[in-house]
């Protein structure tokens, strides 16, 4: 127990999610006969959810802070269409349609940010206005038609990395990447645990390092061979490669810099941080704006799969990121979240939703076993901390008969952050 | 409610070798109280020695099998799996953290999760009526419909005892009742517990106020480290403040202030003509034409009633993070600032220590690392990025220079002593290195030891010829720290003394007195 925490650097939460994201991919493999980790089938899971994944991004931060954004799939919608048409009636470049695209996003997020921080309308209400405004624009300029986007275009949502290089066999990028992943991972380990030693910080023992690389160098090889042995014509998908682009950026943003943990601190405690000197104001704006951004960026993806713009584009979107933000372990009170949890928890989403569909189980039952999910989840974290038992992993390590220390010092603590909150 | 037991001195409480683990802490290590009905007991001891600890887990704040040992209480071992067991038998804490609703009124939190009710509605009727002679028995004169907000905090902790009370008290349990209030609500807060003791309501008190704990309390344990050191006896053993610090830090304090000697420059911080308008209430001020200066390597005390200004004052000053800012200059260094936000100020040098440790000064989902270093990203970032290995570097140095309390400062702030969390917040603006430090009740919750240690630091940054404003309610400690001491009354400045010739008195008359002095 003790040295499976150490394995991940003590954050059992994270490990938990991790560990049920696992489970779950186990499960449908064995019972879709193996259907579940086939090239074909992983590569659609990425490309049918990047965009869900990518709003998960934005949604966590805008959680985090404090707030909660519910127009996500309008402005999506709103964005895709406008895109659609100005490549269609202006006859503009695909990429000068992106730029605006993202520009309309800034946009409109700088629209809800104002009321929300400068106002001071608590942003359930403006975003709630957001998402039947946006809905509305969408289907006002785009007459509730589907209007469709040129080939250059469809290759941000449904693009394939370029073959190139010697003839391996493998896609070449693709296996670049992946190898180039493992590099990284190799070395922000060993360089922080050399850091961590000279600071006179606790390390763990070395073996647990080592075991660490080798699971997640072992996981990211095996997606890599998956990635770069599907059909011909297909690789990494241009969305994953876009998503994996925001994750690195977004989760070094919100866990080393001075604007991440601004937005940590107005979350966790609004007061205290503006006696500290963070703006709160700023930061709101920031998170709220950024989101729209990200939404604009996920629906030109979703456009760009589809093939073109619709009229329904995006509907319940919002609920999606929600879902994956708080199964990836962040506080409704804010304060609490991160980029990768969310990340994990948009993915158990998806396997379930990729699984329950290979087993065949109808769109009815699949968002009733999704709802179950995350009541589950999180009620599992709740109810580990006020049991003061140490997440999903201490549950399975007590059924495997272990003993599961007890932690009080969780229970009350929350207590008392929860009366004091009062 | 009176004792049960007939022969002489019964115990009403035995905690028997109580130890308490938290990861990487031994809170409590074989720690033992024996408390008799109908006295009151006092528990001392330096911050995160483990006395409110000891009190949670009396309480079943930390349910029975999370700790070891046995607690024996009228005779019986009880095993309390959460505070509404240990209520039902009579025990109730009121907790360092007041724990009332601020927006409901005073009647509807002495009767929260207690409600009177007749066939499931709840009785208003009874609810007023029993709630008067609550307010009645604990000596506050307020209407029971007054919203809880609305009250200072002195009333507010005799609203915690009117509860307390509704619930059939036999053993009530007060940590740092008097750390938020002034003289004149701590010593109400006492009586009262001399008249419940007449009433044969048994009490423990926790506080750092050693000069009340001589006055009321008849035993006291002291704890140390997690351990049980010794119980004395007030009365027979003459027991007087040095000798209660020798219990609690192992040796004799030769004094409470370190020896200073000030050098005192030139002009550093000067605030004119400064008014400042309720943030709500329309015509009402909460500075009125204010004027008041600091000098390079000078302490200066701000004496006043609670709720006379001074923090209203100090945060008007702090980037207008108070109130509706109307006129007034203010200057460093003879040049005039523009101090329009709170980074503004800590821009041009200003550090703002807040009373509210817990509502205004922490967030309580941090480590003590983020904390130290929250009010100063810029210094350990580069191209606004945070660089965490000076950050540890830097948390780690003021563990060391301040003496937190702590296994590491990877350790959440939640879970420190109170003490300690106030070491941290002190941390935290020293890494601001400011010109100007404002501290607000910089010693509250702390014990005697950590207390001169801080008043070592204030006047350690007072040598290096920085200006130091100290705010608080304790004028002992004004007057053994302050070079120069303003009076503030009703939001005015009623007046300075110098060291020389301050005294309780003479503060105490300008402190109550609207009289003006040019
Ligand atoms: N929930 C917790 N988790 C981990 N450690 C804790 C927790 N609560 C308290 N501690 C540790 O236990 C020790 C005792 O803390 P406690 O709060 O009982 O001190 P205290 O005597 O009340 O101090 P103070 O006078 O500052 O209030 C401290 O070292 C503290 O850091
Ligand atoms: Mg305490």
């Amino acid at each position: 127990m003790n040295a499976l925490k150490k394995l991940f650097g003590g954050n059992t939460r994270q490990f938990g999610m991790i560990f049920a994201l696992v489970a779950l991919i186990v499960f449908f493999e064995i019972f879709t006969e193996g259907r579940t980790l086939t090239s074909g089938n992983v590569i659609n899971l990425f490309n049918g959810n990047s965009y869900i994944l990518i709003l998960a991004i934005g949604m966590v931060l805008v959680i985090i802070a404090g707030h909660i954004d519910l127009s996500v799939g309008s402005v999506a919608a709103f964005v895709g269409v406008c895109v659609s048409l100005f490549i269609r009636d202006w006859g503009l470049p695909w990429y000068i349609g992106v730029l605006m695209g993202l520009g309309l996003g800034v946009l409109i997020g700088a629209w809800q940010g104002f009321w929300v921080a400068y106002v001071g309308i608590p942003a359930f209400i403006v975003t709630l206005s957001g998402m039947l405004i946006f809905r509305g624009a969408n289907q006002f300029v785009g007459k509730s038609n589907t209007i469709p986007v040129p080939a250059d275009f469809q290759y941000i949502g449904s693009g394939y990395l370029a073959e190139f290089g010697p003839k391996t066999g493998y896609n070449n990028p693709t296996m670049l990447i992946g190898l180039l992943a493992v590099a990284f991972v190799i070395f922000s380990e060993i360089r922080s645990r050399r850091n961590a030693k000279k600071l006179g910080a606790e390390v763990p023992e070395a073996w647990v390092m080592v075991l660490k690389l080798v699971l997640v160098c072992g996981a990211i090889l095996y997606a890599t061979y998956l990635f770069a042995t599907g059909r011909p014509g297909t690789s990494f998908p241009v969305p994953g490669l876009i998503l994996a682009v925001l994750i690195i950026v977004y989760g070094f943003i919100s866990s080393k810099t001075v604007i991440g943990r601004h937005i940590y601190a107005v979350g966790g405690n609004r007061h205290a941080a503006e006696l500290s000197g963070v703006q709160s104001k700023k930061v709101n704006f920031l998170v709220m704006m950024n989101m729209s951004f990200l939404a604009g960026l996920a629906g030109m993806i979703f456009v760009g799969r589809s093939t073109a713009s619709g009229p329904f584009d995006g509907v319940g979107w919002e609920l999606d990121a929600i879902a994956a933000v708080f199964i990836g372990g962040a506080a409704v009170t804010g304060g609490v979240g991160t980029v990768i949890g969310s990340i994990i928890g948009g993915l158990v989403m998806a396997v379930l939703n990729n699984g329950l569909q290979l087993l065949g189980v109808g769109a009815d039952l699949t968002q009733i076993i999704k709802g179950l999910v995350l009541l589950i989840a999180v009620a599992f974290d709740v109810y580990n901390k006020t049991q003061g038992k140490k997440s999903i992993v201490g549950m399975l390590m007590k059924n495997f008969g272990r003993s599961s220390e007890i932690k009080a010092d969780e229970t009350t603590q929350t207590k008392e952050v929860i009366s004091r909150g009062i | 409610m009176t004792s049960l037991n007939t022969h002489s001195d019964p115990l009403i409480l035995e905690m028997r070798s109580i130890t308490k683990e938290f990861p990487g802490v031994k809170a409590l290590a074989d720690v033992s109280l024996r408390v008799k009905a109908g006295e009151i007991h006092a528990i001392c001891g330096e911050n995160g020695a483990g006395k409110s600890t000891l009190m949670k887990v009396l309480s079943g704040v930390y349910p029975y099998g999370t700790y070891t040992g046995d607690i024996v209480y009228q005779n019986e071992v009880q095993e309390f799996k959460d505070i509404r067991a240990s209520e039902h038998a009579g025990i109730v804490i009121i907790h360092q953290e007041l724990a009332l609703i601020p927006e409901l009124s005073i009647m509807e939190n002495i009767f929260l999760g207690n409600e009177p009710t007749k066939r499931g509605v709840i009785n208003w009727a009874e609810a007023r009526t029993r709630s008067t002679e609550l307010l009645a028995r604990v000596g506050l004169r307020e209407d029971p419909d007054t919203p809880i907000k609305e009250i200072g905090v002195g009333k507010q902790q005799l609203v915690e005892i009117a509860k307390a009370l509704n619930k059939s008290v036999k053993l009530l349990i007060l940590d740092e009742p008097t750390a938020a209030l002034n003289e004149s609500d701590s010593q109400h807060l006492l009586d009262l517990m001399l008249g419940l003791k007449g009433r044969g309501i048994t009490s423990i008190i926790i506080s750092h106020k050693l000069n009340e704990i001589e006055q009321i309390a008849d035993e006291i344990t002291i704890i140390r480290d997690g351990k049980s050191i010794e119980t004395l006896n007030v009365k027979a053993d003459g027991v007087d403040e040095d000798r209660i610090i020798k219990g609690m830090v192992g040796r004799t304090l030769e004094s409470r202030f370190p020896d200073h000697e000030p050098k005192i420059g030139e002009v550093l911080f000067e605030v004119k003509n400064w008014n400042v308008g309720h943030p709500q209430i329309q015509d009402r001020l909460v500075c009125k034409n204010s004027n008041f200066f600091v000098r390079r390597g000078e302490i200066v005390g701000f004496a006043g009633l609670m709720g006379a200004g001074r923090t209203e004052l100090a945060r008007s000053v702090f980037g207008r993070s108070y109130g509706r800012f109307i006129s007034g200059h203010v200057y460093k260094d003879g040049k005039e600032l523009q101090l329009r936000s709170v980074r503004q100020a800590i821009d041009a040098g200003l550090g703002y220590v807040t009373e509210d440790r817990k509502s205004l000064g922490l967030n309580l989902l941090d480590d003590i690392k983020a904390t130290t270093v929250s009010a100063n990203l810029r210094k350990i970032s580069k191209n606004f990025v945070v660089d965490a290995n000076k950050e540890y570097a830097v948390a780690e140095e003021y563990r060391k220079s301040l003496r937190t309390k702590t296994p590491s400062v990877e350790e959440g702030v939640a879970k420190l002593s109170g003490g300690n969390q106030q070491k941290v917040v002190l941390a935290k603006w020293m890494f601001t290195d400011p010109d100007v430090l404002i501290l607000d009740e910089p010693t509250r919750g702390i014990d005697v030891g950590a207390k001169y240690e801080i008043y070592g630091i204030i006047q350690k940054l007072a040598n290096e010829g920085k200006a130091v404003i100290v705010i608080s309610s304790e004028l002992p400690e004004l007057l053994g720290l302050s070079d120069r001491i303003y009076t503030i009354f009703e939001g005015a400045i009623t007046g300075v003394l110098n060291k020389d010739e301050a005294s309780q008195e003479s503060l105490m008359k300008l402190m109550t007195s609207a009289r003006k002095t040019a």
